[in-house]
């Protein structure tokens, strides 16, 4: 609270991002957490919750004739602008904001003050919700060629990778320590997605170092074990998702590529993902795009091809592509690397198991997916989302791109996807705003010192209870079920309004067909339901049927609505996530929904804090 | 099944070279390869399987087909290229040739609705016969012998009403403005307008003597005349040509009467010209101009330059080219989708429409909008701007009657600027794809409003298909004059009166239609609009997704009233019990 100088100003005015309409006036508060700004110029009350994490950016501009101008950009690509009456208030604003969005220690985020009023084993069972170790077992693992390994139980083989790896039965101890020694960061090549079908498997690790001219027998050994455990294919991939001229520059640093002439049985392929500097500028570019006032549509495109941002994109998608190809066509096994193996690796990887596999077209398997690949495989959330103050060059939106590859895969699958944009839209939202502690740390050991899962809750629970609103109404997994092949020519790239135009509530199409869908699927449903009570009560009005069952049924009545013939297909979806749930300590999903929902009112009323705005 | 296409072959005997082929292996998009027998009768190319299992044959109306590439191999095996544009293959077509041992040829027909197709003929001659049929009977531009006038489907009989609408019925609905408005038959013989109707609404106090005059002064005699009334506030919009003021400033007293008669008793009205002022300027070079400010005091001038004709063709063009550009570089499609200018032309549109909506709607000030012929983008705005102001033409058959109204009667001359599509050849003359480019921005209106218009893409679609080439006679001829020249309205069948029978309205309505009476105003930003993929990219596995997220939206919608239909009849019963 120190570093509120002005808990309130009055007299604000909020302008509009691109039309000269008429500002709303109103008061702007400072809270530990939040910035709000209340509009008093209309009737009914608006307001703009701003956490003040999300914020990305604060600038004063050159005082105009209404007053002192405050322009804040957030991560999630909110931008407001405000006209402060006096200088000295907007100083204070700007200097607060500058604090107060730019923590020092990660123990200052929103995720260690935030409390649902959940208890610690509400807390605790919140955080089993989603177990990778878990998809693992669904993939058909451990098996007769994988193999779970402890050998990274104290991260003494590689201190940015989980405790718990798959590597081929064939790699013994010595193998896998060699070729840790070898690999940089100690990122060995372990596995990520396993395709039962074929025996292929997606394995990713960091670069090798291989300078010019070394070499690593056990690093050799490992692929070649990696090859051994696929019996349906003489040779397998290894994807360098850099441009081939940074891979090579990498040489002379000691580092580099795999020399095909020394890996007996591999494939080497570059793909060509820029790095984050690159993506990070793009992105930079992009926004600068969606900046300009009313553009003519030729300066837009031009624009929009000038940032690179879409050409970017479908590189990872064509990427991903590539992946699942190989896996699903010519059932090879496919190892991947960029640099450290935590960018470019895990976008790509993800959107291959995506492609590959149905289950992450689901709202959990999507949890799954990003819990298994980005969070445990050591992602760097806390410096590349900027989440606490440090080296900005660090900061690149690796992660966002991967939303928004989902989201173009989604535009072209209508019905491919159990969950919508506004699910995409959230969790993007919960990576930055640290509301919940999933997405603060860089890895899984440093997530253990600071203790998150004691200190913090889990989105995934929190996700999950709010499902029904990131429901794809014209989900059909039956027509889901098959490997995905995304067409991908540039047409099929399109700018993402949702995400960058978010707030901007103008751009977006006035009336929702997503909304509208939702809406009477639950009239539906609702119809269902009543319609089965009255039977019910019917039944028990003719005598057949004993009394107490009517209210047996209505207080079992969320369990049916997930049983009507539309929700048929996700139940069985849920029955394979309850299996291996099963597997977690004494968790029953049913049991944690019912917790969940006792206490939902406060859960909501916290989250409305975060993101009411109606402007 | 028609049973004309069989019939009619012989009156175009002398067109038809070689009428029937064996063999032909006949390739399109989302069907396999097929072997069959090719017959090129009149009207149409008919493809039936040689196996007979499909019963239905494939029936191209030769109308459809803007452009012919043919390729022949012979004996020694070196194929000769005869294609004006190389081979450019818009879809993964493979070409191989057919038989080695034999001469054979491939014909690929670019058609107008953007569909590629590919034909296999066994036999030089008879491919190159073939290939000359289609051209010689492409190229025949007498509306009388169109298909439309051959065209005799079931359920349709010739003597049912032609048309939805008529000025007459159209005035009679718009009780409210009979004190100020009347209906005049000056043109009954269309000899003072050749492109307007015979009958249209002027103000009161204009008599037909003084209609004569301005109808001199306004280029091809398009004086203003009414197409919207604003029931909320009795505003109108009106249309016309350019004056023909030329370089001595010309003056035409009974046009600014006219004029002035629209705005009695309000202090303003707009002028929206859909030409640059430069452009307005250099107009009275030749002859027009533009209503200055001196001699229509009430009346103020705003400009807003759209693009017509040639430049509107070559936008096409290109657009349609990039969409078939199938190299993988996001950098190159960027910019061909930048220098095709098509959304350009969209945005402009819409811009156009939503400015002519707010006078009239927030303003509260009547409106003339007109460029240089008032056949086109005067058109395109005065109709798009309806769409934004009136629900009533937002329905299915609101929205036929608007274009039948704005479009057929109003004299956009569709013979002329449909003549050709996206992959002719042929030297460009009066195409420009105006009507195009409203169902483009009509669909943009609607991706902005999913639940405000009664009608689905599949009816802009549809009729993006039928304004090149069609079974019925709607969109035949230039103006009203010439309809009633051929007897159009006597001896074809009309596609609106098709689309509203129940059996094809299921089609074509927007099952999450719910009407609202406010105004839907478009966002014009770049971000907001987007590449229409239902129509330039037809034929390709994007349109079957799409497809199949329409059918799934229309089944959950049927399946959820169902549900609550369900359940209402059920407490029905209860009670009657």
């Amino acid at each position: 609270m120190e570093h509120i100088l002005t808990p309130k100003v009055e007299e604000v005015k909020l302008l509009d991002r691109y039309t000269a309409k008429k500002p709303a006036i109103g008061t702007l508060y400072l809270t530990a957490t939040h910035l709000i700004f209340v509009e008093t110029s209309c009737k009914t009350r608006k307001e703009t919750w701003i956490l003040h994490h999300l914020i990305a950016a604060v600038e004063r501009l050159p005082l105009t004739a209404n007053g002192y101008p405050l322009f804040i950009s957030c991560k999630n690509f909110q931008v407001v602008h405000f006209i402060i009456p006096s200088e000295s208030y907007c100083q204070n604003v700007y200097h607060s904001l500058l604090r107060l969005s730019q923590p020092e220690k990660v123990e200052e985020l929103y995720a260690f003050l935030y409390n649902p009023n959940q208890d610690e084993d509400e807390r605790r069972n919140g955080w089993c919700f989603i177990d990778s170790a878990m998809d693992f077992k669904r993939l058909g693992l451990p098996n007769e060629f994988w193999e779970l390994t402890d050998l990274n139980k104290n991260y003494e083989l590689c201190s940015t990778y989980p405790s718990e790896l798959f590597v081929p039965k064939t790699a013994i101890k010595n193998t896998v320590f060699g070729s840790a020694k070898f690999r940089s960061r100690g990122r060995i090549p372990t596995l990520s997605y396993y395709h039962k079908e074929s025996n292929g498997a997606i394995c990713r690790c960091s670069q090798p170092l291989s300078g010019l001219t070394s070499r690593c027998d056990e690093d050799e050994e490992m692929l070649q074990a990696i090859s051994r455990a696929n019996p349906n294919s003489t040779f397998m991939y290894v994807v360098d998702t850099r441009p081939k001229l940074n891979a090579m520059a990498n040489r002379a640093a000691g580092k580099g590529y795999e020399n095909e002439d020394n890996y007996s049985n591999i494939r080497f392929q570059f793909v060509g993902i820029e790095n984050i500097h690159v993506m990070r500028n793009s992105l930079q570019k992009l926004l600068e795009v969606c900046a300009m006032k009313s553009p003519a549509m030729s300066d837009y495109l031009t624009g929009l091809e000038g940032s690179g941002w879409l050409r970017h994109i479908k590189a990872v998608m064509d990427a991903g592509v590539f992946l699942a190809k190989a896996v699903a066509d010519e059932k090879a096994s496919v190892l991947v690397h960029c640099s450290d193996g935590w960018d470019r690796t895990a976008q790509v990887c993800s959107l291959a198991s995506i492609l590959l596999d149905h289950f992450y077209r689901t709202i959990k398997g999507l949890m799954v997916l990003i819990e298994k690949e980005w969070i445990s495989m050591g992602h760097k959330f806390t410096q590349r989302c900027g989440h606490v103050d440090g080296d900005s060059k660090e900061v690149s939106p690796v992660f966002t791109q991967f939303l928004e590859c989902v989201w173009n895969l989604m535009e072209q699958y209508p019905c491919g996807f159990e969950y919508n944009e506004k699910y995409l839209l959230e969790i993007h939202n919960h990576v930055y705003s640290c509301q919940f502690g999933n997405f603060i740390g860089n890895c899984q050991r440093e997530r253990e010192e600071i203790r998150l899962k004691e200190k913090t809750f889990s989105v995934w629970p929190f996700l999950w209870e709010n499902r029904q609103q990131y429901r794809n109404p014209l989900y059909k997994c039956s027509l889901g079920r098959e490997v995905l092949r995304p067409s991908t020519l540039p047409l099929n790239f399109k700018f993402w309004c949702g995400m960058y135009n978010n707030f901007d509530k103008g751009m977006q199409p006035k009336q929702s067909i997503l909304d509208r869908l939702l809406t009477i699927t639950q009239k539906r449903d609702e119809g269902e339901k009543k319609m089965t009570d009255l039977q019910r009560k019917l039944a028990v009005m003719d005598g057949v049927l004993a009394d107490q069952c009517s209210n047996k049924q209505t207080f079992m009545s969320p369990v049916l609505v997930e049983n009507t013939p539309e929700n048929a297909q996700i139940k069985e979806e849920d029955d394979i996530q309850l299996a291996s749930d099963a597997g977690c300590e004494k968790v029953r999903p049913t049991a944690m929904e019912d917790k969940i929902t006792a206490t939902k009112d406060t859960v909501v009323a916290m989250e409305t804090t975060d993101t009411k705005e109606d402007f | 099944m028609p049973e004309s296409p069989y019939t009619d072959a012989m009156e175009f005997s002398e067109h038809i070279k070689t009428g029937n082929v064996e063999d032909v292996v006949l390739r399109r998009p989302f069907h396999q390869p097929t072997k069959g027998t090719l017959c090129v009768t009149g009207h149409h190319l008919i493809f039936s399987d040689r196996d007979g299992h499909n019963s239905q044959p494939f029936l191209l109306l030769i109308r459809n087909i803007d452009a012919i590439d043919k390729s022949v191999e012979n004996l020694l095996g070196y194929s000769k290229l005869f294609s004006s544009t190389g081979p450019s293959q818009r879809f993964d077509i493979s070409v191989t040739p057919c038989v080695p041992s034999a001469s054979s040829g491939t014909i690929t027909l670019k058609c107008k609705d953007l569909c590629v197709l590919q034909l296999d003929i066994p036999g030089m001659e008879e491919c190159l016969n073939i290939a000359s049929s289609i051209e010689s009977l492409s190229s025949l531009e007498t509306a009388s012998e169109m298909y439309p006038f051959f065209h005799r489907p079931a359920g349709l009989v010739l003597q049912d009403k032609w048309g939805l609408s008529s000025t007459e019925q159209d005035y009679a609905g718009m009780k409210e403005l009979h004190d100020r408005w009347r209906l005049s038959y000056v043109n009954r013989d269309f000899s003072v307008c050749p492109s307007y109707p015979p009958a249209v609404i002027v103000p009161h106090s204009i008599d037909d003597e003084t209609l004569l005059k301005v109808a001199k002064f306004r280029q091809g005699g398009r004086f203003p005349v009414l197409c919207y009334h604003h029931e909320k506030n009795g505003m109108v919009i009106m249309r016309s040509s350019q004056p023909l003021t030329g370089t001595n400033k010309k003056r035409c007293k009974e046009d600014e009467l006219l004029l002035q008669a629209v705005i009695d008793g309000s202090d303003l009205g707009y002028i929206i010209d859909t030409r640059s002022p430069q452009q307005a300027q250099q107009a009275r070079m030749t002859g027009g101009g533009f209503e200055s400010k001196s001699n229509y005091s009430g009346w103020k001038r705003l400009n807003r330059q759209l693009e017509r004709g040639k430049v509107l063709q070559e936008s096409l063009i290109k657009l349609v080219e990039a969409c078939g550009d199938s190299s993988h570089n996001v950098d190159r499609w960027l910019s061909k989708l930048e220098n095709s200018k098509w959304l350009s032309h969209v945005q402009a549109a819409l811009a156009a429409a939503g400015l002519l909506a707010e006078c009239v709607e927030r303003d509260g000030h009547s409106v003339l909008i007109h460029g240089t012929e008032g056949t086109d983008t005067t058109l395109l705005v005065s109709s798009l701007a309806q769409l934004i102001l009136d629900p009533g033409s937002r329905t299915l058959a609101g929205f036929l009657s608007l274009l039948e109204r704005e479009w057929v009667q109003a004299g956009h001359p569709f013979q002329q600027r449909c003549a050709h599509s996206a992959y002719s050849h042929t030297r460009l003359r009066h195409e420009a794809p105006v009507f195009v480019l409203l169902l483009d921005c009509v669909w943009q209106l609607g991706r902005q409003f999913p639940l405000a218009m009664g009608f689905s893409e599949p009816l802009l679609l549809r009729l993006a298909k039928e304004v090149y080439a069609s079974d019925y006679g709607t969109f035949l001829c230039n103006s009203d004059q010439e309809r009633c020249a051929t007897g159009l309205k006597e001896r074809t069948h009309c596609l609106f009166q098709s689309l509203l029978r129940p059996s094809e309205r299921d089609l074509y309505s927007n099952p999450l239609f719910e009407p609202t009476e406010l105004a839907i105003w478009p966002c014009v930003q770049p971000q907001s609009l987007q590449l229409w993929k239902g129509l330039f990219l037809r034929w390709t596995d994007d349109a079957l997704h799409l497809k199949e997220a329409q059918e799934a939206i229309q089944n959950l919608v049927v399946e959820c009233r169902r549900t609550l239909y369900d359940y209402i009849e059920n407490i029905e019963d209860r009670e009657l019990k």
